[in-house]
């Protein structure tokens, strides 16, 4: 892949909390973000100098309504989102990914998923409902590439 | 009557990089026509083909979303931010 890939580390807690609100969204699916530091100095290669890749390190779970109220497709609240990007900048660090469930099928990005994946700097994780089991799995997609993201469960 | 927009990641190739630009209007509506007009790449990113705020974004004044305002003819006052973050949005 062209794009180097972090590896995000979430905390258990948060881990349960992005899981739990998935199941609590059925039948539609479920969304929310993710807050962590920025690498200092590394502008992803733009050239413009401003840091915008995340560490990894999620530092902070935002929980949003899911505006499309959907089982096929998700929207952030516009005012969650703004509200969550604002208090991240607070906390010194940054929006730096989303998660959302797929109700009935795998934790890969959808055609729609890349389509309108706008923050080249952002993981990007999927949270599959379709078995028993929860599955999260961690992407970045820039250009229409899709890069997996290891995920490393802490604590 | 000067405003600071915020841009996205995505939109700053459209003008040279920067983070934030500045520009003229007293409604949004005016800020992004000067916006568009000197810097053509923004052209559609803005305002969509219905002539409202384009579906995969939010325009925020002030961090409100201009949705709930008074949309493209939100009135701004110097020193006003207007801020453009992508709809989060998928499948």
């Amino acid at each position: 892949m062209g794009f180097a890939t972090p590896t995000m580390r979430l905390a258990r807690a948060h881990y349960e909390l992005v899981v739990a609100h998935c199941l609590d969204g059925l039948p539609d699916e479920a969304c929310g973000l993710f807050a962590g530091p920025l690498a200092q100095n590394d502008d992803g290669g733009r050239g413009d100098g401003l840091s915008t890749e995340p560490t990894g390190e999620i530092t902070a779970v935002y929980l949003t309504t899911n505006a499309d109220a959907s089982a096929r497709t998700y929207t952030v609240d516009s005012r969650e989102l703004i509200k969550a990007m604002r208090d991240a900048e607070k906390a010194g660090g940054a929006l730096v990914g989303v998660f959302h469930s797929h109700t009935h099928t795998d934790a890969y990005p959808s055609s729609t998923d890349v389509r309108q994946a706008t923050y080249p700097e952002w993981i990007y994780a999927l949270v599959s409902l379709k078995h028993p089991e929860p599955v999260l799995r961690a992407y970045r997609i820039r250009d229409g590439e899709i890069a997996e993201v290891a995920v490393e469960i802490t604590g | 009557m000067a405003v600071e927009v915020m841009l996205p990641t995505v939109l700053r190739p459209h003008v040279g990089g920067a983070a934030s630009v500045e520009a003229d209007g007293t409604t949004v509506r005016e800020v992004f026509d000067n916006l568009v007009a000197a810097h053509p790449g923004l052209d559609g990113q803005l305002v969509g083909e219905d002539g409202g705020v384009h579906k995969f974004v939010n325009v925020y004044r002030d961090d409100e979303d201009i949705r709930y305002l008074e949309a493209l003819d939100t009135k701004l006052s110097d020193g006003d931010v207007v801020s453009i973050l992508p709809a989060v949005a998928g499948g």
